[in-house]
């Protein structure tokens, strides 16, 4: 079985789709990293991808904004709309994308700067506040939501890499959401975190769900069946199997799905 | 399961072998590390100390106190005390009226002027331009302090020759004949002094006999023609030698002391005297006077200065010795802070040679230096790190980028010599133009160590606020330069600390030229001559006088504490960039 192998309109039916992926190609220089993805995120949930290491996550993620762009000798082909808008768009700024497409790394990297700072700097590079009060709302309120509020109200001044792993981890997600994004990707975000700080994220992630399109990287299997709705697997840069993620943990179609799901390889 | 045991100690005792060995190479390495730490700590301190020993001299000076009598008529010849009339004054005649009022009893023309080395001329202008900033001073008497000759300064530091006192007992008479003092002490008072020269007269004589004695037995071994003529030198020789003996032996009573031999000075009654002929008694001896004597009864206390340097093998005479030794007793000689070394510009005088033109110009030229090679190498480093795509191009300007560090510096010398003086016409040896040349000469270094700050930061940093929108330039500008900061920093002041310190590039472009003056601090100060500290170095280590000796040591160090300024302030700006987190 090669590319889509799902039944497209089963998941894009009763939701709206927030992304369409069509015969995406990535290389980096000769390495032909990614081949023909094409997929529908759709929006509000949780997409997850899983596959075995290498296999193109990472880089199928960085796709949607644009980040591929920052890699020297990166190329990408095929198309992906988002919301009636070509993303690979050479006219598109991905400065403007970027805002809408937010991502939290692998690895938490606050700036070092102060806790208040490293929220506030995206709102205040694309002007979202209109005065410090405002600036300080959406402060707050970003922090609430990324469930670090009650932790760090007090020290918001204190640098940024002074806080725990997992408070840092949070710490980026408000940092992200401050700038009320669309969507937001995440690269194997609790991959540094332990259990508690990722049961934490866990939920965090399932209340941000509500307003954002969240699409997860993760080699956990456990993860992904906790907080996702749809599962894509990848492997050698193909897009294997996606479809809802009970369906790719109980039922998978392809061997290779199964094999993997089951722990057998990867 | 025993087998797996029995492995494990197997691994155990392995390790266990291995770990020794590890254990003694982490050791060596340890104390190899330990050693080259403390054999450059060792050099670096026997390079500091041999400089801080001769240099430290250089920080004071003797100077002399003069009571001078501006006299109107001398000083202002057209008598109407303007600027133009003080000018055309003597006051080198001043100055000399003020010596000889200390030395009434120096008449002959030639012991007049060796009175007058003991200053330089230069101290005429001195002491004119004092009257020309006041007038009132026109027809006082004025203490006008000035420094001693450089010569004589060396000699009071204990540096210019070997001198020792020796104590005396006993009264001494004093029969005084015109400029001759027939000297007699109550006790063997010269006995110790006699012995001395005795000695030396006839280690002198042993010298001579052996030289002799070798070429006759060169003569002997030899035979032929050169015989004969070395026997005749022998003979010379020995001749020579005899006279030594007989002068030593003494046998009228009477040795004859001369410019060979070390000079005997004795001070007495406020006076001081030569001594020429010693009795073979040790008790009377003969002497020319050179400072004159206020009583010439019977004195108690009276000593002996024994000039170890006979005086045909040095430059200051007996008599400029007694007289500064006079002048010291009289209160007019004293020992002080080296004031000219930071208020005057170069001189051709030691004792008037400071290194305020060579600190200015430093300042001037680094102040060049830094305007055009950091906001250049920066930029230039920030746009390749971060903006340039990587092509053939920007490959070719790194592998330049690399080569330029590696130049040596005369030839950015040569460049400046060539393509600003030669084609652009911009001022010779001036601040300016030593700017451009050494900001040449460190836009590599300086690109290179911003590159490397840049790239330090950590690309998370970069993701992050690309990640949320930041454009290339917020990024840059926001997160990455500010992490770089320290490092771009500190590269920088290397960079211009190294231009601080060199001397070759700035002499291609005639930097050398002896300049009295120091440069003004002012867009003027850029374009006229000037030199810098490092080349004033190299200036003053070139020059004859001894007196620039330890004065060559003393800019080291001023250059050596202006480059610790310069890194202090590195680590104090790092430090301050970097308490923020
Ligand atoms: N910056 C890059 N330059 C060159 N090749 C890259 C780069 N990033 C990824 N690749 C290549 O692309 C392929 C996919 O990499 P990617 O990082 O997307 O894998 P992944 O699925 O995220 O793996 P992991 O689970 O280990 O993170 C790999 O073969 C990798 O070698
Ligand atoms: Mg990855």
């Amino acid at each position: 079985m090669k590319g889509v192998p799902l039944d497209q309109d089963a998941i894009t039916a009763d939701t709206d789709t927030k992304i369409k992926a069509r015969n995406v190609n990535v290389y980096y220089d000769d390495n032909h990293a990614l081949v023909n993805v094409s997929l529908d995120i759709p929006d509000r949930s949780v997409t997850a991808f899983i596959g075995p290491s290498g296999c193109g996550k990472s880089t199928f993620l960085r796709c949607l904004n644009r980040m591929n762009d920052t890699i020297e000798g990166a190329r990408v082909d095929g198309s992906l709309i988002m919301e009636g808008e070509e993303i690979n768009d050479p006219h598109l700024d991905p400065v403007v994308l970027r805002a809408r497409v937010g991502m939290v790394f692998q690895k938490p990297n606050p700036f070092p700067k102060s806790i208040f700072d490293n929220v506030a700097y995206g709102p205040r590079i694309h002007g979202l506040a209109q005065s410090a009060e405002e600036l300080e709302a959406i402060v707050e309120q970003s922090l609430r939501k990324a469930g670090l509020w009650d932790e760090v109200a007090d020290r918001l001044q204190d640098p940024g890499t002074s806080l725990s792993g997992g408070q840092q981890q949070r710490l980026v997600i408000a940092r992200a959401i401050a700038v009320n994004p669309e969507v937001i990707l995440m690269d194997e975000p609790c991959s540094a975190l332990d259990p508690i700080a990722t049961a934490r994220i866990e939920e965090l992630i399932d209340e941000l769900r509500e307003n954002y399109t969240i699409i997860i990287v993760t080699h956990s299997m456990q993860q992904a069946a906790r907080v996702s709705q749809q599962t894509a697997f990848f492997h050698l840069g193909e897009l294997v199997e996606y479809g809802p993620t009970e369906n790719i943990f109980t039922n998978p179609q392809d061997q290779r799905t199964q094999d993997y799901v089951m722990g057998r390889f990867g | 399961m025993t087998d797996h045991t029995a492995n494990t100690r197997d691994i155990h005792a392995v390790v266990q072998a291995r770990l020794e060995s590890r254990y003694r190479a982490e050791t060596r390495f340890r104390s190899y590390g330990i050693g080259a730490v403390l054999i450059s700590f060792l050099i670096l301190l026997t390079l500091l100390g041999s400089i801080i020993a001769q240099g430290m001299p250089a920080f004071t000076a003797h100077e002399l106190t003069l009571e001078v009598e501006l006299d109107r008529e001398l000083i202002d010849p057209l008598g109407d005390e303007s600027e133009n009339s003080l000018r055309q004054g003597s006051f080198s005649r001043v100055l000399q009226n003020a010596m000889r009022e200390q030395f009434p009893e120096v008449r002959d023309r030639r012991e007049l002027r060796s009175l007058f080395q003991l200053y330089t001329p230069l101290n005429a202008p001195r002491l004119m331009n004092e009257v020309i900033e006041d007038r009132g001073l026109i027809g006082q008497r004025y203490r006008f302090r000035m420094p001693i000759s450089d010569e004589m300064d060396l000699y009071l530091k204990g540096m210019l020759i070997d001198e020792s006192r020796v104590s005396v007992i006993g009264a001494l008479d004093i029969t005084l004949s015109g400029d001759v003092a027939e000297l007699r002490a109550s006790e063997p008072a010269f006995d110790g002094v006699l012995a001395d020269i005795r000695a030396v007269l006839q280690s002198e004589a042993d010298g001579l006999a052996a030289r002799a004695q070798g070429l006759q037995l060169q003569a002997d071994r030899e035979g032929g023609q050169d015989a004969d003529a070395n026997r005749q030198r022998a003979d010379v020789l020995l001749a020579r030698s005899e006279a030594y003996r007989t002068r030593a032996a003494a046998p009228d009573g009477l040795v004859v002391l001369d410019d060979t031999l070390p000079s005997l000075i004795v001070e007495a009654g406020g006076g001081a005297m030569r001594v020429t002929t010693l009795s073979a008694d040790g008790r009377s001896a003969t002497a020319d006077i050179i400072v004159s004597l206020e009583t010439s009864d019977r004195i108690e206390n009276w000593a002996i200065q024994v000039l170890e340097t006979p005086a045909d093998r040095r430059r200051a005479s007996d008599q400029q010795i007694a007289w500064t030794r006079a002048l010291e007793a009289r209160g007019a000689v004293t020992q002080g802070f080296n004031g000219y070394l930071f208020s005057n510009a170069d001189s051709r005088e030691p004792e008037l040679a400071g290194v305020r033109g060579a600190f200015l110009g430093s300042v001037l030229t680094m102040l060049i230096t830094m305007l055009l090679s950091v906001p250049i190498g920066v930029a230039t480093a920030i746009y390749l790190e971060e903006f340039a795509r990587k092509n053939t191009f920007t490959d070719l300007i790194e592998v330049n980028i690399n080569n330029l560090a590696a130049v040596p510096s005369i030839i950015y010398g040569l460049l400046g010599l060539a393509v600003f003086i030669n084609v652009f016409g911009m001022p010779r040896s001036s601040p300016l133009l030593a700017g451009v040349v050494l900001s040449l000469m460190t836009l590599p270094t300086m690109i290179i160590a911003t590159r490397a700050a840049l790239k330090a930061v950590p690309p998370s940093i970069r993701d992050a606020a690309l990640g949320i929108g930041a454009s290339k330039t917020q990024t840059v500008f926001h997160h990455v330069l500010p992490l770089a900061a320290p490092g771009i920093l500190t590269g920088s002041i290397i960079g211009l600390a190294r231009a601080l310190g060199e001397t070759a590039p700035l002499l291609m472009i005639g930097m050398v030229a002896f300049i009295a003056d120091a440069p003004s601090l002012s867009p003027e100060g850029l374009t006229e001559p000037a030199t810098t500290m490092s080349v004033q170095i190299y200036l003053w280590y070139d020059a004859a006088e001894r007196a620039f000796e330890s004065r060559t040591a003393a800019a080291i160090m001023i250059l050596l504490v202006m480059m610790i300024g310069f890194n202090a302030l590195a680590i104090f700006l790092r430090r301050k960039f970097d308490r923020k987190w």
